[in-house]
């Protein structure tokens, strides 16, 4: 099988866009993608977009982008599976480049939430549980993962402290991310400190919402060594599964089994290991979802990730994998849709050894996973810079 | 009929919707595959197994472990007047799982993983329409609210 290569990168500003609408947010990262691919617009064979439609006014999200973007009539088409819209985006576009259809298709994950209120969007979010038998408990988002954390904790004697030490490693790079909502250090103590949201949960266990976008190009292998040369970054593994939408019928709560799932196919696709990993974008919508991603990706052992983190070993330097080492969704922000492109677009600066401060030496292999919900959806992609 | 579950309901309608009526009168109800006898909680008409839709209420003690629990304080829209409440899920004896609220016996600090419990039909009080659901109790705790006393 041919490959397909990333030849263009972009990435908007994540925060509180009140200045700007959702079509304004995708045009900044498309433009600054194409200007990185050096492509013509003619160039393009079709786009997809990705965002979580319920959180915006406009309804039908793709017309709107495609038109702003000025890319009719080429084909356009909208995903969503939650939170990992976007790299079921850049799955989709994967797709249509090796079925032949395409050969060079733009990726734009776009999404404005603050135009709600938190109690809203948390309403809106807790019903991405099971609505029939959970959500009329009042269950939220942070309520679900609060509740694998709860057991983790239990099963493994991972502590609080672990789970904060995730978020202070996540706003120490978003610290240097130019692109990220919150660009500040914070301390343990500070951490700790914050309000209760879901037991064991305060504020600094959640990442926020954010409004923002970013967009990746993907193109067939001639055409991405025509385009890119020696700057493409190949995207050779793609895994996704799915579980349960009910908690209550999953196997167990310490770790995601679509991630593991996900994680096995991409590994296997791309024929790669967890030990050849040098950098990784994980999905730390809460604390809890990173520590349990080092097992479900196989970074350690399971039962490890407190220990994993502990030992400061996801830092870059750290002898692990580097992980989230831009801020990831808890300080860069999480606009849904827009989350899973700019994953792979950190990933993509990474091995094309782009990154300043924070980047990892020798990164030639990285990871992406992206999960919708609480693991309804995982999908694990694995980059190559060569 | 359906739409008696819960403070909040957001499915009015379903195929399994006696639940709710059997919920009223104090049984607590899984479903049983009459093809293959497939058993389940939550309930579903619907067999997971040999697709048949075939299928019978049958009755749960209510006994059970906590498998996890949560409380939650920050309240999503509908639910401002409820926090902090404890979401706690239940293994249930026969088989399946719930979620639901911990109830009067059973103050929050007290919920621990693997504590055995009790879930009891509830009818809430406070509300014009007919409104139910169960708590998680200690054991022990027996459902004492007949309709309409």
């Amino acid at each position: 099988m041919s490959r397909v290569g990333v030849v263009g990168i972009g990435h908007g500003r994540f925060g509180r866009r009140s200045d700007a609408t959702v079509q304004e947010l995708a045009f900044e990262a498309f433009r600054d993608a194409m200007e990185d691919s050096g492509l013509d617009r003619k160039n393009l064979d079709a786009s997809v977009i990705a965002a979580v439609p319920e959180y915006h006014k406009q309804r039908s999200i793709a017309g709107v982008v495609q038109e702003y973007l000025n890319l009719n009539p080429l084909p356009t088409w909208l995903t969503e599976v939650a939170c990992a819209s976007g790299s079921a985006a850049i799955r989709t576009a994967w797709m249509a480049i090796q079925s032949g259809l395409h050969d060079v298709v733009a990726v734009v994950g776009c999404q404005k939430m603050t135009e709600l209120e938190t109690a809203d969007i948390l309403a809106l979010m807790g019903r991405v549980g099971e609505v029939q038998w959970e959500s009329v408990f009042g269950t939220t988002f942070p309520g679900y993962y609060a509740l694998f954390a709860t057991r983790h904790m239990h099963d493994f004697g991972t502590s609080h402290d672990h789970l904060l030490q995730v978020a202070v490693k996540n706003h120490h790079y978003g610290a240097q991310n130019p692109n990220a909502l919150f660009q500040k250090e914070i301390t343990i103590e500070k951490a700790r400190a914050s309000d209760p949201v879901a037991s064991p949960f305060c504020v600094y266990d959640c990442c926020a919402n954010a409004d923002g976008a970013a967009c990746v190009i993907l193109a067939k292998e001639d055409k991405a060594r025509e385009i890119a040369g020696d700057r493409v970054v190949w995207l050779d593994g793609v895994g996704c599964a799915s579980a349960s939408m009910s908690v209550l019928r999953r196997p167990d709560l310490t770790g995601l089994p679509s991630a593991s799932e996900a994680a096995a196919q991409a590994y296997a696709q791309a024929g790669v290991g967890p030990d050849e990993i040098k950098v990784a974008e994980v999905h730390d919508c809460f604390t809890i979802a990173e520590l349990m991603a080092y097992e479900d990706l196989g970074f350690c052992e399971k039962g490890q990730g407190g220990l994993y983190i502990e030992e400061r070993r996801p830092y870059v330097g750290g002898g692990g994998v580097a992980v989230n080492v831009d801020g990831g969704l808890k300080a860069k922000g999480h606009p849904i849709g827009a989350t899973g492109v700019s994953m792979a677009y950190e990933i993509c600066r990474q091995l094309r050894g782009d990154c300043g401060e924070r980047q990892v030496p020798g990164a030639d292999i990285g990871l992406t996973h992206n999960v919708g919900g609480i693991g309804q959806y995982c999908f694990v992609h694995v980059f190559k810079n060569r | 009929m359906f739409g008696w579950f819960g403070r909040v309901s957001f499915v009015p309608f379903s195929k399994v919707q006696d639940f709710a009526v059997h919920l009223r009168n104090g049984h607590l109800m899984g479903t049983k595959c009459r093809a293959c006898g497939f058993q389940t909680f939550p309930p579903r008409a619907d067999c997971p197994e040999c697709l048949s839709g075939d299928y019978e209420f049958v009755e749960y003690s209510g006994k059970g472990t906590v498998w996890t629990h949560t409380r939650i304080e920050a309240a999503p829209t509908g639910f401002e007047s409820e926090v902090p409440y404890t979401c706690v899920v239940v293994e249930l004896e026969e088989g399946g799982r719930l979620l639901a609220w911990s109830g009067d016996t059973l103050p929050d600090d007290e919920v621990e993983i693997d504590m055995e419990v009790q879930v009891v039909p509830q009818i809430f009080e406070d509300t014009p329409d007919i409104r139910v659901h169960y708590t998680v109790e200690k054991r022990g705790t027996t459902w004492h609210k007949a309709p309409g006393t």
